[in-house]
């Protein structure tokens, strides 16, 4: 058996336990023989589909609409996540998850309960199942970290598995009675930690899963290959970092004391070696050389930049699809009375205001006594105020020699205007330019913590790409109206372009290519504010603003607080 | 595909004798290893419920919602007037707002577990305030209140987990109701007021997005949560992990001696808690120090105090101490510093600082 093979077995053998397997990779043949393997395991457990965009009525349960109008009482229903207890739930487009519908199953996931408390009912139902998340992601998108924390094994499907057949009731025998494993829970946390995993669900759920190896291999007790495939299976596409060589002849030094005042930095990485002041005896030594290096051998090849990818996914979280977005305006703000209306397209229904609307009617209806004929004109749908969140996108500049002190303003600037933002909750982006090209250093967030980290350390220097950087911003700024907030854009500069969107040196072209990129910011009527930072004011930036229908600022010595005024200036 | 169709067949059956998970045991409190922090903060919340509610921000899978059950299983049990739909206390009478019919003075009361409710995601406001009781006034053409969670939690705890996630307007109804006891119910035609004293404990990761710092101050007291760094204690919270989970019984039964000496701690601490001496040096210092950090307002200097007369009543001194304004300083006051984004330090080495100025090493 392969390990894909394997992961199947495993997590069909006590799914609720497992957690789960998120799955990378694209739909296809591959994929689906996984699925369907898995679906014969499972046998007639529940299995369910669940769309990224589903409402909270549907997932959690609620009120049952057409069973409340047939019986003229308040009926409610089942969501999926109660339906698939005992079986399995399917995730699909699992990147796609908005971060409440995440946070909801993470939570059924750990309590094996759903609890509602939604439209008058009250409902609480065990709900003890196991997840598959289809990860579809592209580069930078992943599946949400509240469920795949939660889910034992990553998986990458590359090939097509065999599937041999698999005792499942005896290894569910074995696995009642399975005893402790000190040696096995020490190696696998060293592991962990040598790889740099921080979450202490890692180590736990790699146990489980070689507990449950072991029991498919009909072992009462875990054997090295059981915990190895843990390692391939749980830890290896957790790790952060590659652990250093184990020392095969002469011991390490001891690792320097961990650090006390973790405070100062959360993400301060465990010391690199994880032995404690006591050594473990041998046999835990050498399961955790051999458990890592059977991760070693797992991690993927492009390990760091899966790495920052997921960091951008993460920051990226809760800005679903255009759906999502245009059914979350339906559904999220203070309720501020209904309207007549359909509860269709994630539309509320207001229960109460239908049923007013539709009481009166009730004699000139003949209806039944005891029932209540609602008719499709007595609907009323809530309506919700939301504000339209601002998504201010700085595109800063970092080339030549003002670089560095354009980017500690900008980055001020950042720091003031999401200070100022814990107020109206709006976010914040950043994309320096340099070189040859535009990067996201700061995806949209409203996180200042984050946004420290992101913005701690960015290099300056080189080229200026005016136009890649336009581009870029233009991008992100219609990804933010799609999401239903209000783009506006902040272009630090000091207008000297001379990086060509085909990556060319030369002044003509790159402007020419700037004043191109810039008409398309004003044909979307983005809001659009360029802060000229040249000791002199630039006749380009002028035109620049001109053709992209932005305010122009000249800013020489632009600070952190001027630009924050400006900004507000511009944004008010 | 025969053989492995009937194996699952078995397995299935097999799986759906086990005992059905609703009278889960909970794991035990005091089995808990670090999160002294988090755990010393709802000690003290259970203490004195007027220190205004718990903030718990942290890391993934650090036991934050673990810690908080744990908690509920761990409370002493209280009294409550029988029938009283509030659970309210027969020695404070009845707040039952059509009036209790059992005249006071007379109530015959009874043993309940404190309720420690949760808030689930995705709850409707007619649900956490209580609303209109819809089939009865269908069925019957009543006017009846249904109480919602608020009137669960009266005398108890209301958890919501991932409180960065839960609406803004209901997390301030809900901030509003914990700060004033009283739930006023004015929707559907219905006017009611009945008592809703809890304590509000919320949990987080601030990866998922800040919370809004107004909000923040709200909250009596704000713990950090932590992956723990270092080997050993990693390895701790497996194996207990693990072993709760092989036999839920039997490890519970191992702990059961320590729940009972903690349970014991907070009733006496609680008994003893008002009369715990708070010298002026005391206020004095509890003053200085939030002089010196610059904490917005009186309610730090307050919760200060009175988080640490709780702490007192809990170390069994009986005259409030250096040791506990310390001890408490940072959960009480690393949320009510004013925000300067310009200041990279933490608030809570701030906090640290400060205390080490003012109340010394």
């Amino acid at each position: 058996m392969d390990d894909a093979a394997h992961a199947a077995a495993i997590f069909a053998l006590d799914p609720a336990a497992i957690g789960g397997v998120v799955l990378r990779g694209g739909p296809g043949p591959v994929r689906d023989s996984w699925l369907s393997a898995l679906r014969a395991l499972i046998a007639e457990a529940p299995l369910r589909r669940i769309p990224a965009n589903v409402p909270d009525d549907r997932l959690l349960g609620g009120l049952d609409l057409a069973a409340t109008l047939a019986t003229g009482r308040p009926v409610a229903e089942r969501g999926i996540l109660a339906a698939a207890d005992g079986g399995v739930i399917i995730l699909a487009m699992a990147e796609r998850l908005p971060a409440g519908t995440a946070a909801r199953i993470g939570a059924t996931l750990d309590h094996q309960r759903v609890s509602v408390e939604r439209d008058g009912f009250a409902l609480d139902a065990p709900a003890r199942f196991g997840a598959v998340a289809l990860d579809e992601g592209e580069e930078g998108e992943c599946a949400p970290v509240a469920i795949s924390d939660r889910l034992a094994i990553h998986l990458t499907l590359d090939t097509l598995t065999e599937f041999p057949d698999v005792e499942l009731d005896a290894a569910w025998l074995l696995l009642a009675q399975s005893e402790d494993e000190p040696a096995i829970i020490e190696a696998l946390c060293g592991a962990a930690m040598a790889l740099g995993i921080a979450s202490l669900r890692a180590p736990i759920l790699a146990l489980r899963v070689a507990r449950a190896a072991a029991a498919l291999g009909g072992r009462a007790r875990i054997a090295e290959e059981d915990a190895a495939l843990a390692a391939r299976l749980v830890l290896a596409p957790r790790a952060t970092r590659i652990p250093e060589a184990p020392a095969e002849n002469e011991p390490e030094p001891p690792p320097p004391a961990p650090p006390q005042d973790a405070d100062e930095n959360p993400a301060t990485p465990p010391p690199d070696q994880p032995e404690s002041d006591a050594p473990p005896p041998d046999r835990t030594q050498a399961m955790q050389d051999m458990i890592l290096a059977a991760a070693s051998a797992a991690l993927p090849a492009n390990l760091l930049a899966r790495l920052g990818a997921q960091m951008a996914s993460r920051a990226r979280q809760g800005a679903a699809g255009k759906s999502g977005a245009q059914r979350m305006e339906k559904q999220r703000g203070r309720v501020i009375g209904t309207r007549a209306g359909e509860p269709r397209g994630g539309a509320r229904i207001g229960v109460l205001a239908t049923l007013r609307s539709a009481a009166p009617w009730q004699r000139l209806r003949g209806a039944a006594p005891g029932r209540i004929a609602v008719r499709r004109e007595d609907f009323r749908i809530l309506r919700f105020r939301q504000r339209s969140e601002t998504t201010t996108i700085f595109a800063v500049d970092a080339s030549g020699s003002a670089a560095l002190n354009r980017l500690a303003e900008a980055k001020g600037a950042v720091e003031l205007l999401l200070a100022d933002c814990y107020v109206r909750r709006d976010r914040v982006a950043l994309i320096t330019f340099r070189g040859t090209q535009a990067s996201l250093a700061l995806p949209p967030t409203r996180s200042l913590t984050r946004a420290r980290r992101a913005l701690s350390g960015l290099p300056g220097g080189g080229g200026t790409p005016l136009a890649t950087a336009m581009d870029e911003a233009m991008t992100l700024a219609e990804a933010e109206r799609r999401g239903g907030r209000t783009p506006v854009i902040v272009i630090l500069t000091d207008g000297r372009a001379n990086i060509a969107r085909d990556g060319s040196a030369g002044r003509p072209k790159a402007e020419a290519d700037a004043l191109d990129a810039a008409r398309p910011l004003r044909a979307a009527g983005i809001a659009t504010l360029l802060v000229d930072t040249a000791p002199r004011p630039q006749e380009f930036c002028r035109r620049l603003a001109a053709a992209s229908g932005a305010r122009l600022v000249p800013l020489p010595q632009a600070n952190s607080t001027s630009l924050n005024r400006a900004v507000q200036a511009a944004t008010a | 595909m025969d053989g492995l169709v009937t194996a699952a067949a078995r397995l299935r059956a097999a799986k759906r004798a086990k005992p059905a998970t609703a009278s889960r045991p909970v794991f035990p409190f005091s089995a808990i290893v670090g999160q002294e922090e988090m755990r010393g903060g709802l000690l003290i919340a259970a203490v004195e419920p007027l220190v205004g509610g718990l903030l718990a921000l942290g890391d993934r899978g650090t036991g934050k919602s673990t810690t908080i059950r744990a908690l509920a299983a761990l409370l002493p049990e209280m009294q409550v007037i029988e029938g009283c739909r509030y659970g309210c206390d027969p020695a404070q009478g009845c707040g039952e707002p059509a009036g209790c019919t059992v005249p006071e003075g007379k109530h015959r009361s009874h043993a309940a577990p404190v309720p420690v409710v949760d808030l689930p995601l995705g709850a409707t406001e007619d649900r956490v305030v209580g609303a209109l009781d819809l089939e009865r006034a269908l069925a019957h053409g009543e006017k009846a209140f249904e109480p919602g969670l608020l009137a669960r939690a009266h005398r108890g705890f209301l958890y919501i987990d991932e409180v960065n996630l839960l609406e803004d307007h209901l997390v301030d109804l809900l901030l509003d109701v914990a700060a004033s006891g009283e739930n006023v119910v004015e929707r559907d035609g219905i006017s009611i007021r009945h008592p809703a004293r809890f304590v509000l404990v919320g949990s987080g990761n601030p990866e998922e997005g800040e919370l809004r710092p107004q909000l923040l101050d709200r909250f009596g007291l704000s713990v950090e949560v932590k992956t723990p760094t270092d080997l050993a204690t990693r390895i701790e919270v497996v194996k207990r992990r693990d072993a709760f989970e092989r036999d839920p019984e039997g490890f519970c039964a191992r702990y059961a001696p320590e729940e009972a000496v903690l349970r014991a701690r907070i009733l006496n601490a609680r008994a003893c808690v008002a009369d715990v001496a708070v010298p002026d040096a005391m206020l004095e210092a509890a003053a200085r120090l939030c002089i010196a950090l610059g904490t917005d307002g009186l309610r730090g200097e307050l919760t200060l105090i009175r988080a640490a007369r709780a702490r007192a009543a809990l170390d069994g001194v009986n005259e409030l101490g250096v040791a506990q304004l310390r001890a408490v300083a940072l959960p009480a006051l690393r949320h009510r510093l004013r925000r300067s984004p310009l200041d990279e330090s933490a608030a809570g080495t701030r906090v640290e600082r400060g205390v080490l100025e003012i109340l010394g090493a």
